[in-house]
C-alpha cells in the first residue's frame, strides 16, 4: 500500500526492500526461474499469435461491455443467479454485506480475488461483525499479519518458511515446524474447518461468460471449489473487465493466462459454476448465489481511446514477473493493491492520483512488461501517459519543465551542451571522466560520468564526410545528443563502417535530441514538439535509410513519433514514412549491407554483449548484433540475462540512483563472469552506464558500441 | 492426433504434473485398483493428511471425526456400485455414495468417473453438478477417476461443444481437474494436496 507523501518518502521506503536480503534473494530466483518456465510452457506454441487474439478479442469485449452485462445478467438469472452491477468500491462492499444480512450469514470463507483486495471487502465485512477467512494459503497469511499482497498470483512471496512457522505457531497455539510440506499440512486443517463453519463463500472469477451467464475460476489449491461448495451462499465478485461473449474466448484466455502467471500449461483445476447449484443446506437444497459486477471506473476507461487496452488484462502478473524494478523492491512498493506494471496503470484509475503519483515514475521503460503481457498491453507508454496526466493536473517539477523548455530550442539546448564543455573543466579526468561529482549529487557517485567531448560529431561531420562513389544507398544519420556531443567517436566509427561499403552518408545539421528524456519525465508537448523538428529536418532527404547508432533513439523514432504526431495528418504520414526508414545500426550493417567476416582481422578476443532494452524489445532485434561481433573477427561469449535492462533508462537513473545502482551491480556481475575482455553494445546511453560503473570497480573489461569494434578489426 | 497419441500424449502430460495414470481392460479392473489402493495407503498413512501435526484444539477435533477407512464413488453405476461393495466389505472399509458433508474432515478415496480428457494438458474434463460427486472429488485424499480412452479429446477447444451443452442446461458444475491440489506460496516451493486430493490417479478404460 501507498502512503509516502512524495517522492523523496517514496525512496525512502524503497531503502527497505533495497536492505531486505531475503526479498532480494527470493525475486532473483524468481526472476530467471520464471523466465525458464514460461518458454518452457509455451514451447512449440505461436505466442505472438496467441497473445493477439487475446487481445483482439477482449478489445471487442471493451467496446460491448454494457450489452455482454445485460446478456450475461439474463442467463445467470434464468440459471437462478441473482446478478449485481456495482458502480463502485463501496457499493460493491454494500450490496455484499446487504447479501450476508439477509441471509443471517456470520462466518464467511474466501478464494483469492483481486477484485475484493480492490474494494478493501474484507474490512467491509469485518465491520458488519462477519468473521472472513482467507482459504488461499498465500492470502490467508497475508491476512493474519495484516499485509496487502506483494504479488498477484503469489501474494506471500515476501515471506519465509521461518515467518510463516512463527505466525502459525502464535495462531495455533502449538509449536510448528519450518517445513514448508508440514506448514502447508497444518493450514489444509485449519482452514478445513473454516469451510465447515462457513454460511457464505465469496469467490473472484476469471471469466465472466455472457452465452452462459456462468462464471470460470483458475485456481490450484482447490480452495475456489470448496468455498463455491461448501457454504450455503455464494457470492462471486468481479470487475466488468471478466466479461466475455462465448466459452470459446474464456478457453482461450485460459492457454495463456496459467502459461505466463506461473509457468504451468494449466492450472490444477479450472472450475466452471454455471447457475444455482445443488447445495444440501440451501434453501429446497440450491445454493443461493450472487454475482457482483464492479465497475469502479471500468467502463469509462473501456471507452478512452488510449487507455481501452486496459480491459485485456488477465491478472497472470507477469508485467510484474519480469520488471526489474519488481525484482528489486517486491510487490508492496511497486504497486498500491494491484502490483507491477498493470498495478501502477490499475492505481491510478480505481485508487487515485495521490496514491498513483510516486509510483508511476518508477518504470525504468525497459518495456520487459510489453513483451511479456499476456493481452499485449502498451504498458510503458501507459504509465509514461499517466505520469503526463498527472503532472498536467498538479503542475510540472522545476527540472522537468526546463528540460521540456530547453530541447524544444535546438539552438539553445546544443549551446548550453557547448557550454557545459568549459564548465566541466575543473573536474575532468584525462581519460573522458569527470573526476569527482559536487557532493550535492552524491548518490549519483556509483558510475563515474563522462565528459562532454571536445568536438562534438556535427562540427567533425564536413571534415570527416567520405566521398562515396557509386552509392549503393543513400541514408541519414540520426546521431542522438549522447553521440553528438559525449562519444562522437562511436558516430566516426560507423562513418567508416558505411564509408567502407559504398553509402551515401548525409547529416541533416537541425536534427536535435529525439525527445525521449522528455517524454520519460512525462513532458509530453514537448516531446511533440521535438518530434516535429526532426521529422521536418529529416523530410528532404529521399533517404534509403535512417540510421542511428542508439537503440532508444530508433526505437522512439520508429514507434513513437507516429502515435505523438497523431491528429495531424501530414505530420502523421511523414512520421509513418520517417519510422519506415529508421533503422538501428547492427541490422542495417548485417541484414542490409551483409558485411562478412573475411573484411575483417581476426583477433580472437573475447566479447561479450548487453541488449539494449529498446533493441531487443523495443525492435525486436536479437541476432545481428551477435552475428556482427564474430564477424568482426572477436569471440562472442554469451552472458547470464544478457536482454535484462543495465539500469539507465534514461532519466530514471537520475530520479532512482539506488535502483539504477543495483540494476547496474547485477548486470556487472554477470559480464565480470563471463570473463570477456569487451563488452559490446548498441546504445549510448547503456555505454554510459556500464562504462561508469566498470570504471568504478577498476575492472579491465572495455565497453564498447558494437560499430567500434567492427571499426577497429576492418581491413 | 491418432487415438494411441492422444492416450500418449494425455499420458506424458498428466503424470508431467504429478498425476498417476494407469491403463485398466475393464471397470472391475478399476475397481480392484481402487480397493489395493486403499488397502495400501492404510499400511503408510494411518493419520489423515496434517491431523499429525499440531493443531489449534477446533481443528484437531476436526481429525477426531474420522476413524474407519472410507471411499466415495457417488455417481457409480449402480451394477459396478455393488461389486465394489463387496470388494470394500471384505477389507472393512466404508463405501459411500451419499452424505458427503457428514464426512468433511476427510475420506480415503473419492472414486469417480470423467466425461473427457484433454490431452495437451492432460486435463480431466468432470461433470460435477451433483454435490455428493464434487465433494467426494474435494475431500478426497486420494482421487481415483476413470476415463474411457475414447474420450480423450486432442485441446480444450474440442471439449467446448460438450461443454456448452451441459452450461446451457444450467444449473451446471464443471471441473477441470489437473494433477492434485498443489501450493507454492511458501517461498514457491511446490506443495502437494493443501486444500484438495493429495493424488490424482487416472484409470484410463479400454472402450
Amino acid at each position: 500500500m501507498q502512503s509516502a507523501k512524495d517522492l523523496k518518502q517514496y525512496r525512502e521506503e524503497l531503502h527497505e526492500s533495497l536492505d531486505n536480503d531475503f526479498l532480494r534473494t527470493v525475486l532473483d530466483n524468481f526472476a530467471v526461474a520464471y523466465r525458464a518456465g514460461r518458454a518452457n510452457a509455451f514451447k512449440g506454441m505461436d505466442v505472438k499469435g496467441l497473445i493477439n487474439e487475446v487481445a483482439c478479442a477482449k478489445d471487442e469485449a471493451a467496446k460491448n461491455l454494457d450489452a455482454l452485462y445485460t446478456q450475461f445478467k439474463e442467463n445467470a438469472e434464468k440459471a437462478g443467479v441473482k446478478v449485481h452491477l456495482a458502480k463502485d468500491a463501496d457499493e460493491a462492499n454494500r450490496i455484499i454485506c446487504d447479501i450476508a444480512r439477509q441471509n443471517e450469514c456470520k462466518t464467511v470463507v474466501k478464494s483469492k480475488s483481486m477484485t475484493a483486495e480492490e474494494t478493501l471487502l474484507n474490512h467491509a465485512l469485518e465491520d458488519q461483525n462477519l468473521e472472513v477467512v482467507e482459504t488461499d494459503l498465500g492470502e490467508w497469511i497475508i491476512q493474519m499479519r495484516h499485509e496487502g499482497p506483494s504479488h498477484m498470483v503469489m501474494p506471500a512471496i515476501h515471506l519465509s518458511r521461518h515467518q510463516v512457522k512463527d505466525l502459525f505457531t502464535e495462531v495455533t497455539g502449538k509449536q510448528q515446524d519450518s517445513d514448508i510440506d508440514k506448514l502447508v499440512k497444518v493450514a489444509r486443517r485449519e482452514l478445513r474447518q473454516k469451510y465447515v463453519d462457513a454460511d457464505m463463500g465469496i469467490s473472484g472469477a476469471n471469466f465472466a461468460v455472457a452465452e452462459t451467464g456462468g462464471i470460470g475460476l483458475v485456481t490450484n489449491e482447490g480452495n475456489a471449489r470448496l468455498v463455491t461448495t461448501l457454504p450455503r451462499v455464494h457470492v462471486a465478485l468481479m470487475g466488468l473487465d471478466k466479461l466475455v461473449p462465448s466459452l470459446h474466448d474464456a478457453l482461450r484466455t485460459l492457454k495463456v493466462l496459467p502459461r505466463n502467471a506461473t509457468g504451468q500449461a494449466i492450472t490444477s483445476y479450472v472450475t466452471w459454476v454455471t447457475g444455482s447449484n445443488e447445495c444440501a443446506p440451501g434453501p429446497d437444497g440450491k445454493k443461493e448465489i450472487h454475482f457482483v459486477l464492479l465497475d469502479n471506473g471500468r467502463s469509462e476507461m473501456a471507452k478512452d481511446p488510449l487507455f481501452s487496452q486496459v480491459n485485456r488484462c488477465v491478472r497472470c502478473g507477469a508485467c510484474a514477473n519480469v520488471c526489474p524494478v519488481y525484482r528489486l523492491v517486491g510487490g508492496h512498493k511497486m504497486g498500491h493493491i494491484y502490483i507491477g506494471a498493470i498495478g501502477l496503470i490499475l492505481t491510478y484509475f480505481f485508487h487515485g492520483k495521490d496514491k498513483a503519483k510516486n509510483l508511476v515514475q518508477n518504470c525504468i521503460n525497459c518495456e520487459a512488461c510489453k513483451d511479456i503481457c499476456a493481452g499485449g498491453i502498451d504498458l510503458p507508454r501507459l504509465i509514461k501517459e499517466i505520469h503526463a496526466r498527472i503532472q498536467d493536473e498538479d503542475g510540472h517539477p522545476l527540472p522537468s519543465l526546463l528540460l521540456g523548455k530547453v530541447l524544444k530550442n535546438r539552438k539553445l539546448f546544443h549551446t548550453l551542451l557547448r557550454t557545459a564543455k568549459w564548465a566541466q573543466k575543473p573536474m575532468k579526468e584525462s581519460d573522458q571522466f569527470i573526476r569527482h561529482l559536487p557532493m550535492m549529487f552524491s548518490e549519483h557517485d556509483f558510475k563515474a560520468l563522462p565528459t562532454i567531448a571536445e568536438t562534438p560529431f556535427r562540427d567533425m561531420w564536413k571534415h570527416i564526410k567520405p566521398e562515396v562513389k557509386a552509392p549503393k544507398h543513400k541514408v541519414a544519420l540520426f546521431s542522438g545528443c549522447v553521440q553528438d556531443f559525449v562519444y562522437p567517436e562511436q558516430m566516426k566509427a560507423c562513418v567508416k563502417v558505411l564509408g567502407d561499403n559504398q553509402v551515401d552518408m548525409d547529416f541533416p545539421m537541425k536534427q536535435s535530441c529525439c525527445g525521449l528524456p522528455v517524454q520519460m519525465m512525462g513532458e509530453l508537448k514537448a516531446s511533440r514538439d521535438v518530434a516535429e523538428q526532426n521529422l521536418r529536418a529529416f523530410q528532404d532527404g529521399d533517404y534509403d535509410y535512417i540510421i542511428t547508432l542508439c537503440a532508444s533513439c530508433a526505437a522512439h523514432l520508429k514507434h513513437n513519433y507516429p502515435k505523438l504526431v497523431k491528429g495531424n495528418p501530414r505530420l502523421e504520414s511523414m512520421a509513418m514514412e520517417f519510422g519506415r526508414k529508421v533503422i538501428d545500426f547492427s541490422s542495417f550493417v548485417s541484414d542490409v549491407l551483409g558485411v562478412e567476416a573475411e573484411a575483417f582481422n581476426k583477433t580472437g578476443e573475447t566479447a561479450t554483449y548487453h541488449a539494449p532494452c529498446h533493441l531487443c524489445r523495443g525492435l525486436d532485434v536479437h541476432d545481428a548484433p551477435r552475428n556482427l561481433i564474430k564477424t568482426a573477427g572477436l569471440e562472442y561469449v554469451e552472458c547470464d540475462e544478457e536482454e535484462v535492462c543495465c539500469g539507465f533508462g534514461g532519466t530514471f537513473s537520475m530520479k532512482f540512483p539506488e535502483l539504477s545502482n543495483e540494476l547496474l551491480n547485477k548486470k556487472l556481475n554477470n559480464v565480470e563472469a563471463t570473463g570477456a575482455s569487451m563488452l559490446l553494445t548498441d546504445c549510448p546511453g547503456c555505454i554510459m552506464q556500464l562504462r561508469g560503473g566498470l570504471k568504478r570497480r577498476g575492472s579491465k573489461v572495455q565497453v564498447k558500441h558494437v560499430a567500434e569494434a567492427l571499426a577497429a578489426n576492418k581491413k | 492426433m491418432t487415438v494411441q497419441e492422444r492416450i500418449d500424449l494425455f499420458t506424458e502430460k498428466a503424470t508431467a504434473v504429478s498425476a498417476v495414470v494407469s491403463e485398466v481392460k475393464t471397470p472391475v479392473e478399476a475397481l480392484d485398483y481402487v480397493v489395493d489402493l486403499c488397502d495400501k495407503k492404510e499400511a503408510c498413512q494411518l493419520l489423515i493428511s496434517g491431523c499429525g501435526e499440531p493443531l489449534s484444539d477446533k481443528a484437531e477435533a476436526l481429525c477426531e471425526a474420522k476413524r474407519e477407512k472410507v471411499i466415495a464413488a457417488p455417481g457409480l453405476d449402480k451394477e459396478l456400485f455393488k461389486q465394489l461393495e463387496t470388494l470394500c466389505q471384505e477389507k472393512g472399509f466404508k463405501l459411500i455414495d451419499s452424505g458427503m458433508r457428514d464426512h468433511l474432515a476427510g475420506i480415503d478415496i473419492g472414486f469417480t468417473e470423467a466425461q473427457h480428457g484433454i490431452a495437451a494438458t492432460g486435463t480431466l474434463v468432470v461433470e460435477s453438478s451433483s454435490e455428493e460427486l464434487r465433494l467426494a472429488t474435494m475431500v478426497s485424499e486420494v482421487h481415483v477417476a476413470m476415463l474411457p480412452k475414447s474420450c480423450i479429446l486432442d485441446d480444450s477447444y474440442d471439449a467446448e461443444e460438450y461443454l456448452l451443452g451441459a452450461m446451457k442446461k444450467a444449473p451446471n458444475y464443471h471441473a477441470f481437474i489437473t494433477g492434485p491440489s498443489r501450493t507454492a506460496d511458501i517461498e514457491r516451493v511446490l506443495a502437494l494436496g493443501v486444500h484438495g486430493p493429495l493424488e490424482l490417479h487416472i484409470l484410463l478404460l479400454e472402450d
